[in-house]
């Protein structure tokens, strides 16, 4: 436990299911699926030919020229970093701009601006290859692109942890505020590998469902039909602020970040373990840094990516760290896997739930897997009284992040 | 061969696409760094790109000496 409380006073979101945190929320609570078919020339030759694409495209939002020297996923990023600084109201503040830092990751980096530019190489010859490729496929690109838009000057840090990416950047940005490394962090995480090239290598890894002709009931965390994830891509920001320093400003505050745990399986580059031992320790230490205990968590919203083995996992590891009392969702169930963003957006949507009580649902969960003995908002969100709420996400390389967020 | 008139309006084409420069903005005696705000990375597109339209091969130790639209005008109207 520190004795520096940490809050969130700012949330930011483009998605499958909105352009911004509002219509992301509502799009949840009213359980629209995000994924849909892939109508790329492209995607015709793939086993795998659905995903969810973002609902808004960042041409819409940022300036032709602007965006065209940004990967796509340093677009989302900053578009939902800009939209989070804004709930903040820290634009209106004169923050010192040495005390904001940026923690902000990605699964996989500018992998559409190599392949593209892969093809520009074949095709045309090293001299075509835009000026712009390095800056838009490095993996800190779409930190350092937020830390420019806000002037940030406390450190901009890029997590990387595949689909833990997201909540470890979270967890990050909570040590550094504890630290006294800054007093405002953007943090979250992007992901934008809607692609040929991830596609085709996670469907060769038979991770990915291909229900090719039901793409809005495909992704069903925990249901027996289940066969794989569904791709999405979008991006996921939170304001984290040094409570005091909220307070003082007369800040909104939506959630508390009172606790977090990292963790690592040491067991397989990708397979979870099946007995979620990395997973249990992550969300036991989450819940002691919160100075909780498994009761008072009331909410989980899972990692649940509608795979085979790992929504499974999981269970074991609420049941064994938390009890059999917290009501679960998965919103991968609408939104598909953000991958890296996974974690930030899933981050949000607790949030939210705890803000306003009520629980988004886990849509496509029509026959559940026996083995599921917990409760799920299955099919329809549901009102629920929360204190605290998790959210889960483990990422290939056997990464464990569990964060704790209560009322404000 | 492009008249000089054709190769300022071809430029203005190519400043617009890669970095967002009014057209109207473009003339002889105007600055790529100063006046139309081109960054050294955005120039290096601007160079490929008039290489391609017109023609031309504008070697990097060149490219130094493009201070204005003018500059351009003048090497690529020697040159292709």
């Amino acid at each position: 436990m520190s004795n520096v409380d940490v809050v969130v006073t700012g949330l930011g979101a483009t998605t499958p299911l909105g352009g911004d945190v509002a219509s992301t929320w509502d799009a949840m609570l009213a359980g629209r699926s995000g994924v849909g078919h892939l109508t790329q020339e492209w995607a015709g030759s793939l086993p795998v030919r659905i995903a969810a694409q973002l609902a808004v495209d960042p041409s819409e939002v940022i300036e032709r020229v602007r965006l065209r020297r940004m990967d796509r996923s340093e677009a989302m990023a900053v578009i939902a970093a800009k939209e989070a600084w804004a709930d903040s109201g820290l634009a209106d503040t004169d923050l010192d701009r040495e005390r904001l830092a940026v923690s902000f990751g990605s699964g996989i980096g500018g992998a559409i601006t190599l392949l593209d530019q892969d093809d520009i190489l074949e095709q045309h010859g090293p001299r075509r290859v835009s000026p712009h490729t390095v800056p838009m496929l490095m993996p800190n690109g779409p930190a350092a692109h937020i830390g420019l838009e806000l002037q940030a000057r406390a450190g901009v840090r890029a997590m990387a942890s595949a689909c833990a990416t997201g909540a470890e950047a979270v967890a990050l940005g909570l040590d550094l505020i504890r630290l006294g490394r800054a007093d405002v962090v953007v943090a979250g995480s992007t992901e934008a590998v809607i692609h040929q090239l991830p596609i085709a290598g996670f469907a060769s890894m038979r991770a990915m469902s291909t229900r090719n002709d039901e793409p809005e009931r495909a992704s069903r965390p925990w249901d027996k039909g289940r066969d794989g994830f569904v791709l999405g891509e979008g991006a996921g920001a939170l304001i984290l602020e040094r409570a005091d320093h909220a307070i003082a400003r007369g800040a909104t505050i939506y959630a508390r970040l009172a606790g977090a745990g990292v963790t690592s399986d040491g067991y397989d580059i990708v397979q979870p373990d099946p007995e979620c031992r990395g997973g249990i320790r992550a969300m036991r230490m989450a819940i002691e840094d919160a100075g909780l205990t498994g009761s008072d968590i009331h909410h989980v919203n899972a990692h649940a990516t509608s795979t085979p083995v790992g929504d499974m996992g999981e269970i074991k590891g609420i049941r064994a760290a938390i009890g059999s009392h917290p009501i679960l969702t998965s919103t991968k169930s609408m939104t598909g896997h953000l991958l890296g963003a996974a974690g930030a957006l899933e981050s949000i949507a607790a949030i939210l739930a705890l803000r306003d009580g009520i629980i988004p649902p886990t849509i496509n969960l029509d026959d559940p897997d026996e083995r599921l003995d917990l409760e799920v908002a299955a099919h329809k969100a549901r009102s629920a009284d929360i204190q605290a709420a998790m959210n889960n996400s483990f990422g290939f390389g056997g990464h464990n992040v569990a964060l704790v967020f209560t009322r404000a | 061969m492009a008249t000089r008139a054709e190769i300022t309006s071809g430029l203005g084409e190519i400043l617009e696409e890669v970095a967002g420069v009014n057209p109207d903005d473009v003339a002889e005696e105007k600055s790529f760094t100063d006046d139309l705000d081109v960054d050294s990375l955005s120039m290096v597109e601007v160079v490929v790109a008039a290489e391609e339209k017109f023609g031309v091969k504008i070697p990097d130790n060149e490219v130094q000496n493009l201070k204005t639209v003018g500059d351009a005008v003048n090497y690529i109207e020697a040159n292709h």
